[in-house]
Order: structure tokens, then C-alpha cells, then sequence
């Protein structure tokens, strides 16, 4: 029996030996066949049997988060995480708003339950973020013609959007920036809503390219969604002005396209609710029907909480209700119903006079900080660079990113030389840098832009 | 204008959800809430289990605590113990490495993440599962992009187990099916296999190679036990077969508006498993990139400290006793009233639900008349019942099955 079973057991190996490239991880040393004789009842049948999941690779790590998790693997001192976009203080400590905590001891002494939301989420969350959007007083408002359902946070507003899209909206196309946010793409591909870009971002000036991004508008299908960042373009930093808005509003009025705005930094831009707010309200007050995806991680520092909104503003209010239920269809099979914690704090922070007055002074000392970072980053390339390189860039990008126009190659070289983390496509956190490291964040800037090419042959992959 | 959403219709209500919705619109004072599958206490009210507030206290107190992005798989004590919690911490899978675990948003969450995970990943896109089930099962399925196929499992002559019929379909299902399983308290019906029931299901989906999908919404809320409510799938697991399961903390912690719960997936190797994780993460990053940090804390804090352990077994419990205590009450006063029919199903199932066999029509009549509401399959949720308002329903049942028998 014993010798029969190793037999088998070792032909069921043969596939995996031969597959020598593959990274070797936990123990596989052992043979799991001999381990089975010594578990209780195993049948025979089960033991010999190899897993159903043998073929799956190992995924490559998230672009984004798993800088992160490199950045924790660096022994270095002066390592500096300028990967994902969570703000830090200038002590480069992560930051817990005071009206959060006020809000939540609250919560706590008023002995808040924990029963299920409502699919669509908690009512006064709802409200508070289609009036944050819109302006309490906004006649879309008024009228009741904004769908708005509880999300998690962004992503998981945005992957509800696209689930309506693919569902009703068949064949039609989201056009996105090029570049955009890493997780856009992945967002629509699995929700199966096809996607193509938009010239956004111009090397040669580290700006927008406007010409561009009209004429791929213009060019798309009748019909076609055009995402659109509200305002801190991620992950180049760098908006349109409030004239260019008008523009993109009049060509995608004249297309017929639907605009569908990702929000994910109101207040956090410039510092105000409503200047941040303004491409939004543009769109609002010519009466068209959008999507606006929103998300309240960086503005009331709540990421981890997963406290969203997708809003979709309809011609009537009977379309917002038929489409707020077509939502609540799509979110149901996909979790139910939303996590109540952080909705109950945005909640309380918004729906509190006072608090809100807090939270709007604290996003405005976050934008704050962000700003004179950039500028400190600013100075400190200027004063150390003298090859005359342009860098004003840097001042005119808003939010907390900054396109820095680094290649991969030099991105690579912020990394393995100066132990600087950030996404390869040249984008750095302005949130995660803290003025006393400016001057050595401009050191490995300039060195990798200037010297990357030459240290390295090919660009490494990190 | 021309609105770009004319072709969008209003969709009808979710049937569960939309009977509070209607309980909540009623003015009776003698309404009953036995729709939803949310615990009440013998005052009829929500409950959060003192365990959990002291946790919460300790995480608001904490002022180390950040609310950073945790990673896309949830946090890892959470992740550890809640494999720990229904696998048995002595679990040679869980020492072998064998099983990738992803903190996921309850059981819906960890389903859903489970089918599209197995829809890119498995070679069989067919699930089976018991009919019938929870009404949101097929929708996470169809809409993971799973086909679904339905198991015999509910007989309404004996309403009991179609046992046979379960084994006979089972063993009809192409080889490597999915196969949905009630971890125990069965939703709707609460009827549950016997160990020696789950054995020989258990002998047939291994021979059959087919892939067995728990859904463990009820862990120690059932029986009052964590250990007896999880013998079923302890037992697949212990055969060193591949398994997934999708864990809630909704009910048994009472964390239901939280949005608590754990895909395992259990694989052959260590090796597997640590690339199925990998793969989980792409499932999960487009979705919501990452699950949320208040209900996992929560739990993690409860799991960590023995104290706090015991207590909440304690008060897990006392739930269930309750609802006990419930079923043994509408048993007894319907039997006192002489109700015609054999009610002793009352008794014989287990959990939070009650398939009582009345049909829609009873069903709608209860409600318009003695202001009881509850799903249209005769479900009913033994959690809203209360000592004071066991004698209402009686009296509705009573009414429904004589009128309408």
C-alpha cells in the first residue's frame, strides 16, 4: 500500500519539479502525499490527488500598494516612502483628523448600534455627500435628481458605476487620461466596460496637453463616458483651468459623451470644499447627467474605513430613482450592504456645525502643508541644479501628487541609489515627504534625472 | 432633454431587505419584525454584545491607533484567527500553511471574492447549491459569472432533509462542480445534515471531485458552540481536501453593519496557497481595493485576549439560548392551541430561521391581518421573537393555516 502510494505520490510531483523559474515558497520541501497518511481519516482518492489550483501563478505585486510593501522591507535610514497617497505629517506620521476622533468618541458614548445599513448605505451620509458635491442649495439638489449610493470609498464607487455602465450602457466605452490612476483600468477591465485615452499628460512641457485631450475627446464614439478627475489629477497633479473646463464641457455637450467624474480630493486640493468643486458644479449647471465618484479616504483621512459615494445626476427625479435602485441591484450581490462606521462619521463630522468647521480648518492645514512642501521641493531643485532645467512644474502641478517626468529608469534609480519609493510612471507623494527631507529628495531627483541612463545599462525591475 | 437613462427601469425591492422596509411603513402596535436574520433581544431591540463595545472602547481609547489603508488581503491577526476560529487552531492546515485566508466584507463579500476568484482560477464555472437557499446566493454567483445548478435539499412533506435527493444530484453533478454548503443552520430552512449525514456528503464530494464552497454565516450562533457549529467543514478539512469557506462575524458578534468575514481558501500545499492569495488580491483591488478597518479591529481585539474570548463565547451564547428558548415557546403554544399539522419542525431545526411550510398565501395573510412580516417562503427569523410576542404569532399561524390550510 505504502509503496504504491509514494509512486503515485511522486508522479503527481513530476509537474512542479519541472517548473524550476517558479519562486519555491513555504514548504514545499515536503511531500504533502506522505503528510496525508499521518492526518486521521484521509481516504486514498483525496491524498494522490494534486491541487485544483496547481496552474495558478504568483500575481505580481499591486503597482502602487505594493511599493509600500517594499518600502517596509528597506533597512536604510534614509529611506522615504513617496508611493501611495495617504498624508503624513511633517513628522511623516500618518495624520487622524481631531473631529474624526471627536466624532467617533461620540458615536461610542451614544451607544450607536451595529445593524445592517440599507443597501444604498446610511440616508444622512447620503445626503451630506450630494450637498458636499453640489452645494446644499443646488436646484439638482432641490429637485431630487442625484442618485446617490453609499460606496467603498472610490474604487468601489467607481466599480458600481461600471457595473451600471456594462449593464445598461452596453458597448459603450470609458474614455480615460492618459496617464490615470493604476486602478482605473483594472476597474473597468473586470467590470467588462471597454476603455480607451485621452492624450492628458505632455512630457515635453510636464503639462497638459489640451489639444490633445479636446481632439481624443472629440474623436470618441457619441455616447462615450469621459472620466474625468474633479481636480488634483492623479497622478500628475496637473488640472485644467477653469477656462479649459468649459472647453472639455462644451465638446463633451457637443459629443453627447457622459461626463463621470472621480473625485477623490475634495477640500484636499486647494484647501476649499468648494474651489475643488468647481468642475463639478461647471458640469451641474449645464443640466447634463453625470456620474461622480467620491471619496472621503484623503479628505477626512478615513482610507481605511472605505467611506464613498457614487452620485449620478439624472434629468429627473424619476430617473435618479430608477437608477439609484438599478445601483442598490448591483451592490447587493456584491456585499450587500456598506461598512456604517465611517459613513456615520462623515455623518456626524458634516452634519455638526462645529465639527464641520473643524474639519474644513484641518483640510485646509493638510493642503497647507502639502503646498509649502511643494514649494520648499521647489527651491531646493532650483538652488542645486545648475544645469537650467525648468522645474516650475513642480509649482503649477496641485494635490497631493507631483508628475515628476522621471522615466522608469530613473524612477528605478530613486529606489536602488537614494532609497526613495515611488510608482514607476514618475509620480511622487507630496504627502509623504516632510520639509527636512526636501533638500535630499532634490538631491536624488536631480541625480536621477541627469545620471540615471548612465548608471544603469537596462532599467532594472524592481 | 433626453435622458441617457430612459432604458433604466426601477428595480423592485430586495425581497428581504424590502420586508422591514414594510414593517418599518406599518403603524400597528402589534406589528413583528420576523424578516431579516438580525439578532433581538427579549426586549425586541438591536443588540451589541458588551464584548464588543469594550473592544471598540479600547481601539477609540488607543491613541497609536491610524486609519492607514490596510493591505488589500485585510489585517493578518484578523486573517489568522478567523482561520484559526473554524478550522480548530490545531488544524494541520492551518500549521502546514495550506490555507490562504482574506478578510473580506461578511459573508456576501467573501463569497463573491470566492466565485470570482474561482471564475478566473478554476476550471469548473458550475456551482451547485441547495435548494432552497438564501435568495442573494444565485445573484453572487450569476453575477461572478458562475452558472448555477440546484441540489435537493429541502423536503416539505417531512420538512426536514431530502437527503437522498442531496446525494442523488450530488453524484449526478460533472466531476469538479462547486458545491455550496450551509456550514449549519441552514438559511432558509434550518434544517441541517447529521454528522453521519455530513459524512457521507463529504465521502461523495470527494469522490466525485467535486469542490466544496462552505458558507459559515452562523459559527457557535447556532448551537451555542463555536466548536460543534464547525465540525462540518472541520471534517472536509481534516481529509486534507481543497475547501473554501466564506466566514460572517454579522451575527454571531453581532457586527452585522460592520461588514465582518473571511474567504479561506484551503489548498493542497503551502505553495498553492500563497499564490491563491496572490491572485485573491486581483479580484479584490478592482472591487474596493481594500476591505474596511473598524469591524476586523474588533474582532481581532475579542480573538487576541482570552478574557475577552470567553466572554464573548458566554454572550454568543445567551443568543442562542434565546433563540432556543424561542423555538421551544412557539412550539409549545401552538401545540396548546391544537393547530392542526405536525409542528414539531419548530423544534427539530436549528439557528436563526424557521421554515414553518406556510405558503405565500398564509404568508400574505399573516401579514395583512396580524401584522407579521416575513419573507414569502414562510421563513420566519426566531431572533425577533420575544416571549410577548410568541402568543401574537401563534394566534397568526393559528389563523393562516385554519382559514387557509
Amino acid at each position: 500500500m505504502a509503496s504504491s502510494m509514494l509512486s503515485l505520490g511522486s508522479t503527481a510531483l513530476l509537474p512542479r519539479e519541472i517548473n524550476k523559474d517558479k519562486l519555491k515558497l513555504g514548504n514545499s520541501g515536503s511531500n504533502p502525499f506522505l503528510k496525508a497518511k499521518s492526518i486521521g481519516r484521509v481516504t486514498m482518492t483525496v491524498s494522490v490527488k494534486p491541487s485544483r489550483f496547481e496552474g495558478i501563478t504568483m500575481a505580481p505585486p499591486d503597482p502602487i500598494l505594493g511599493v509600500s510593501e517594499a518600502f517596509k522591507a528597506d533597512t536604510d535610514d534614509m529611506k522615504l516612502n513617496l508611493g501611495v497617497g495617504a498624508y503624513r505629517t511633517e513628522e511623516l506620521q500618518p495624520y487622524v483628523l481631531n473631529v474624526v476622533k471627536k466624532a467617533e468618541n461620540l458615536m461610542l458614548e451614544r451607544g450607536d448600534n451595529k445593524e445592517y445599513l440599507p443597501i444604498e448605505g446610511l440616508a444622512a451620509f447620503n445626503k451630506a455627500t450630494a450637498e458636499l458635491l453640489f452645494g446644499a442649495g443646488h436646484p439638482v439638489i432641490k429637485e431630487q435628481k442625484v442618485a446617490t449610493i453609499q460606496g467603498l470609498s472610490g474604487t468601489g464607487s467607481l466599480r458600481l458605476a461600471a457595473a451600471l455602465i456594462e449593464r445598461y450602457f452596453p458597448g459603450a466605452k470609458v474614455v480615460i487620461s492618459s496617464p490615470t490612476w493604476g486602478n482605473h483600468k483594472n476597474i473597468f477591465n473586470d467590470a467588462k466596460v471597454p476603455w480607451s485615452e485621452y492624450r492628458y499628460y505632455d512630457p515635453k512641457t510636464i503639462g497638459l496637453d489640451f489639444e490633445g485631450m479636446i481632439a481624443d475627446i472629440k474623436e470618441a464614439p457619441e455616447g462615450s463616458f469621459i472620466l474625468l478627475h474633479g481636480c488634483a489629477h492623479n497622478p500628475t497633479g496637473i488640472d485644467p483651468t477653469p477656462e479649459q473646463w468649459v472647453k472639455i464641457a462644451d465638446v463633451i455637450q457637443e459629443k453627447n459623451h457622459i461626463p463621470f467624474f472621480d473625485v477623490a480630493y475634495q477640500g484636499f486640493a486647494s484647501g476649499s470644499l468648494d474651489e475643488d468643486a468647481a468642475s463639478v458644479r461647471l458640469f451641474a449647471e449645464r443640466g447634463m447627467e453625470f456620474f461622480v465618484a467620491q471619496s472621503y479616504s484623503k479628505n477626512l483621512g478615513l482610507y481605511a474605513e472605505r467611506i464613498g459615494a457614487i452620485n449620478v445626476v439624472c434629468s429627473s427625479a424619476d430617473a435618479a430613482t430608477r437608477v439609484k435602485s438599478q445601483l442598490k441591484r448591483i451592490a447587493r450581490p456584491m456585499y450587500s450592504n456598506p461598512p456604517v462606521h465611517g459613513a456615520r462619521i462623515v455623518a456626524n463630522v458634516v452634519g455638526d456645525a462645529t465639527m464641520f468647521s473643524e474639519w474644513k480648518a484641518e483640510m485646509e492645514m493638510m493642503a497647507g502643508r502639502i503646498k509649502t512642501v511643494r514649494q520648499k521641493l521647489y527651491d531646493s531643485l532650483v538652488s542645486k541644479d545648475k544645469s537650467g532645467k525648468d522645474w516650475s512644474f513642480i509649482l503649477k502641478q496641485i494635490g497631493m501628487f507631483s508628475f515628476t517626468g522621471l522615466n522608469k529608469a530613473q524612477s528605478d534609480n530613486m529606489t536602488n541609489k537614494w532609497h526613495v519609493y515611488m510608482t514607476k510612471d514618475g509620480r511622487i507623494s507630496l504627502a509623504g515627504l516632510s520639509l527636512a527631507k526636501c533638500e535630499y529628495l532634490a538631491d536624488a531627483i536631480i541625480d536621477s534625472y541627469h545620471n540615471a541612463l548612465l548608471y544603469w545599462e537596462t532599467p532594472i525591475e524592481l | 432633454m433626453d435622458s441617457v437613462f430612459s432604458s433604466v427601469a426601477r428595480a423592485p425591492e430586495d425581497p428581504i431587505l424590502g420586508v422591514t422596509a414594510a414593517y418599518n411603513n406599518d403603524p400597528s402596535p402589534v406589528k413583528v419584525n420576523l424578516g431579516v436574520g438580525a439578532y433581538r433581544t427579549e426586549e425586541g431591540k438591536p443588540l451589541v454584545l458588551d464584548v464588543v463595545r469594550r473592544a471598540e472602547q479600547q481601539l477609540v481609547n488607543d491613541p497609536s491607533r491610524v486609519k492607514e489603508y490596510i493591505p488589500i488581503v485585510g489585517i493578518a491577526d484578523f486573517n489568522k484567527l478567523s482561520a484559526k476560529l473554524i478550522l480548530g487552531a490545531d488544524s494541520p492546515a492551518i500549521q502546514e500553511n495550506r490555507v490562504a485566508t482574506i478578510q473580506c466584507l461578511s459573508g456576501t463579500g467573501s463569497l463573491r471574492v470566492g466565485a470570482e476568484f474561482l471564475k478566473k482560477h478554476y476550471n469548473q464555472s458550475v456551482i451547485y447549491i441547495p435548494k432552497p437557499t438564501w435568495g442573494n446566493h444565485p445573484k453572487v454567483f450569476n453575477l461572478a459569472g458562475l452558472s448555477v445548478e440546484y441540489y435537493r435539499y429541502y423536503d416539505p412533506a417531512t420538512r426536514g432533509l431530502d437527503f437522498q435527493g442531496l446525494l442523488d444530484d450530488l453524484r449526478a453533478a460533472p466531476s469538479g462542480a462547486i458545491v455550496l454548503l450551509h456550514a449549519c443552520a441552514h438559511n432558509p430552512t434550518g434544517v441541517d445534515p447529521t454528522p453521519e449525514q455530513w459524512e457521507q456528503i463529504r465521502q461523495l464530494i470527494r469522490s466525485r471531485s467535486l469542490l466544496p464552497f462552505f458558507d459559515s454565516a452562523y459559527q457557535g450562533f447556532a448551537s451555542g458552540s463555536l466548536d460543534t457549529d464547525a465540525q462540518s467543514v472541520r471534517t472536509f478539512v481534516a481529509d486534507g481536501g481543497e475547501c473554501l469557506i466564506a466566514q460572517s462575524y454579522a451575527k454571531n458578534m453581532g457586527l452585522y453593519g460592520e461588514r465582518v468575514g473571511a474567504l479561506s481558501i484551503v489548498c493542497k500545499s503551502a505553495d498553492v496557497a500563497s499564490k491563491v492569495e496572490s491572485q485573491v488580491k486581483l479580484v479584490v483591488r478592482p472591487m474596493y481595493s481594500s476591505p474596511p478597518i473598524h469591524g476586523a479591529s474588533i474582532v481581532a481585539t475579542i480573538l487576541k485576549s482570552s478574557d475577552m474570548y470567553n466572554d464573548w463565547t458566554v454572550e454568543l451564547k445567551g443568543m442562542a439560548d434565546r433563540i432556543i428558548s424561542m423555538r421551544h415557546q412557539l412550539f409549545e403554544t401552538i401545540k396548546a392551541k391544537g393547530t392542526p399539522g405536525d409542528w414539531s419542525h419548530i423544534i427539530k431545526q436549528i439557528g436563526m430561521f424557521t421554515f414553518t411550510g406556510l405558503n405565500q398565501e398564509q404568508v400574505a395573510f399573516m401579514t395583512k391581518d396580524y401584522h407579521i412580516y416575513m419573507t414569502s417562503d414562510g421563513r420566519i427569523s426566531m431572533a425577533g421573537l420575544s416571549s410577548k410576542t410568541v402568543p401574537h404569532l401563534a394566534d397568526a399561524i393559528h389563523a393562516a393555516v385554519t382559514r387557509l390550510g
